[in-house]
């Protein structure tokens, strides 16, 4: 039986990525550099909400899902912050000012900024976990007086390997947010924390019944954290993270992305704790 | 409109009408040994005298001695063959100096006609139209193959020695979702399809084939048929609870003694017709300035298919089988409202080692009463 009309919606493809063109292009660390990205000729600049993504393409090589690490209320202005692990994000690095790429998006559910509204607020990145984080930072300091104590504690491998290094430096400099950044091994010379990013959580204070957290960094990470703060007494359902998996499609038809019964793209990437605990301890799933 | 009787002698009148349409006419053929779809031309086409011997890990066509048009079940091939294709050009790049191009395949989708859809494959075709069309986002090419197509529907006459519809819900006798409905019936005298309209367009069909009204004989023949299919299947499943069942077996040590037979080979997932998993990959020409994306099935067996940088996050055959029968049965439901399986049995018949998901599902139970017994023993 033919299919009913309503199962028809538009006409072009999802998978069709638009074009758009490299503005600017920064090396960040050794191996992690940002793409300013501009809507090509005749394209619609992306609107999207803090911690969705994007798939970047790099022509002839693939595509990567890549979060948007921008100020959200910069329009026509897109950032990725991108780490070179594979071959597409490796293609994508070698790309210059006036470069071409493809790109499909924005993607996911955001980081709960609006919800966040009257709680205190816990910023918590590990390594290149903080570039997804940091459009929520950004709306979190536009609108300073909704939200009650905001902190950011950030754990990097090593001193070197601090993302974001100078905006790190403002921020901390600013009154209305506390930063705490700590590094996995230092050089003598390194005056700050070294530790796992656990080790700053003492530091901070917060109204358990009243706190909005959330986080981006390596798996074992962010189960030692989410572990450390319902001890602390934080809701797991305020409890936020960044998930990540293989995915090839961002749309929910490829099905590389499932995490247990989840949907990575569609259903994430950022989980609330609780719904998602069950499988936080699992091997392999 | 009541039922009506089509003689054996006049089944090549769907092939012509369908073909007057303008159609592209599948159905079931024999080739290499196994019954597949493929495009067939008139009813001559049709596996006329074989059925198909089914057990896990087994599959030989047999001649059965009488002249039946559809006396087998399923083989390997599935309908989202043609609906869901294994390889697509989803589009192609083109690079001059920094500029880029990228410009839609934009298939021309044949009007398809299915001949010989079972009930659990018409579930199927739901079930993966939920994924590609009623969700948010709507697969185009999907949509083009699917839209416009007629769908010949048989109850099967039949159960094979892997079938388990009737636990799953979705045969032998077809569903909804079909434009028209065969039931073969052969006795001493005659050899006739009861036929019945399940659409519109199914309707206007048969106004065109030299039928007669369906006689309470001719009734009551074609469903004796279709009961007696339903009491002889091969296999069985017992559904409830089965969702929270795996659920809450993440653990279970029998994933390992699974792995310890799979051979990871992703033959299960392949012939699954419901199973919808797809990869990308781009094709490029020597000069690097044109590119295609292809997309092809691919399956959750593979290391590939979890790979993040560092590695893949299903290392072990014990969980990726896990992934792909907890996907199937349990997070399906999670995800589209159903479960994930059909009932057609063909993982159970086309796994080199003869894996039996009902079995699995049975030792499954099995383990999780003994464990219940004993911890009631233990308070």
């Amino acid at each position: 039986m033919a299919i009913r009309s309503e199962a028809t919606g538009s006409l072009s493809d999802p998978m069709t990525p638009r074009i758009f063109v490299v503005e600017r292009f920064r090396r960040e660390l050794h191996d992690t550099f940002t793409l300013e990205l501009t809507p090509g000729p005749g394209m619609a600049p992306i609107v999207y909400r803090p911690g969705q993504f994007n798939m970047l393409y790099a022509m002839g090589v693939g595509e990567a899902p890549i979060s948007i690490s921008g100020d959200p209320a910069q329009t026509g202005q897109l950032i990725h912050t991108i780490r070179s692990v594979g071959a597409v994000t490796e293609a994508l690095g070698r790309l210059r000012s006036g470069d071409a790429l493809g790109l499909r998006g924005p993607y996911g559910r955001p980081w709960p900024v609006e919800a966040a509204a009257g709680n205190d607020v816990l910023i918590i990145a590990g390594g290149i976990g903080l570039a997804p984080l940091r459009p929520a930072i950004y709306c979190l300091l536009a609108e300073r007086h909704r939200y009650g104590r905001v902190a950011l504690l950030y754990g990097a491998r090593s001193p070197r390997e601090i993302l974001y290094r100078r905006q790190l430096e403002r921020w901390r400099a600013r009154f209305d947010i506390e930063v705490e950044v700590t590094v996995d091994r230092a050089a003598p010379e390194w005056r700050g924390s070294v530790g796992v990013v656990t080790t700053l959580l003492p530091r901070v204070q917060f109204d358990p019944d009243h706190t909005t957290v959330m986080i981006c960094g390596p798996e074992v990470m962010m189960r030692h954290v989410a572990r450390d703060l319902i001890q602390r007494g934080v809701a797991e359902e305020q409890i936020h993270l960044s998930m990540e998996r293989n995915m090839k499609c961002a749309i929910g038809f490829c099905g590389h992305c499932q995490y247990g019964p989840k949907f990575i793209c569609r259903d994430g990437p950022v989980f609330d704790f609780h719904s998602i605990g069950g499988l936080f301890g699992v091997r392999e799933i | 409109m009541g039922s009506k009787q089509l003689e054996r002698s006049d089944l090549g009148a769907l092939f012509r009408e369908l073909a007057a349409e303008g159609r592209t006419i599948v159905g079931p053929t024999v080739r290499d040994g196994a019954i597949v779809y493929d495009e067939i031309a008139t009813d001559n086409d049709l596996p006329i005298g074989w059925i198909d011997e089914q057990s896990a890990g087994s599959y030989r066509l047999v001649r059965s001695g009488r002249d039946g048009c559809f006396d087998f079940v399923v083989g390997p091939h599935s309908w989202k063959r043609f609906l869901h294709p294994p390889q697509v050009r989803l589009w192609s790049a083109r690079r001059e100096g920094q500029r880029l191009a990228i410009e839609e395949a934009g298939h021309e989708s044949p009007r398809y006609a299915f001949i010989g859809v079972r009930g659990c494959e018409l579930e199927a075709i739901a079930r993966q139209d939920r994924i590609f069309l009623e969700g948010e986002y709507v697969d185009a090419t999907y949509r083009g193959n699917r839209q416009d197509s007629f769908l010949v529907a048989v109850n099967c006459g039949r159960a094979g020695g892997s079938c388990f519809c009737v636990s799953m819900g979705t045969g032998p006798r077809a569903g909804a979702g079909y434009d028209l409905a065969l039931t073969e019936v052969i006795d001493e005298q005659r050899h006739y399809f009861l036929i019945e309209a399940g659409s519109e367009s199914g309707r206007a069909l048969i106004d065109r084939l030299p039928v007669r009204e369906a006689g309470a004989v001719e009734l009551a023949a074609a469903s004796a048929r279709i009961e007696a299919t339903e009491a002889s299947m091969g296999r069985s499943m017992e559904t409830d609870g089965l969702r929270e069942l795996l659920q809450a077996r993440a653990t279970s040590a029998q994933w390992d003694e699974i792995a310890k037979r799979c051979l990871t080979c992703a033959n299960c997932t392949m012939v699954c017709p419901t199973c919808f998993c797809t990869t990308v990959e781009d094709v490029t020409d020597l000069t690097g300035d044109h590119a295609e994306r292809w997309r092809s099935w691919d399956s959750c067996f593979t290391m590939d298919f979890s790979w993040i940088h560092g590695g893949s996050v299903r290392p072990s055959a014990s969980a990726r089988y896990r992934h792909w029968m907890t996907h199937k049965l349990s997070s399906w439901i999670d995800q589209f409202g159903t479960s994930g399986c059909v009932g057609c049995g063909r993982c159970i018949t086309w796994c080199p080692v003869g894996i039996d998901i009902t079995e699995e599902v049975r030792i499954m139970r099995e383990a999780a009463d003994r464990e219940h017994a004993a911890e009631e023993g233990v308070q």
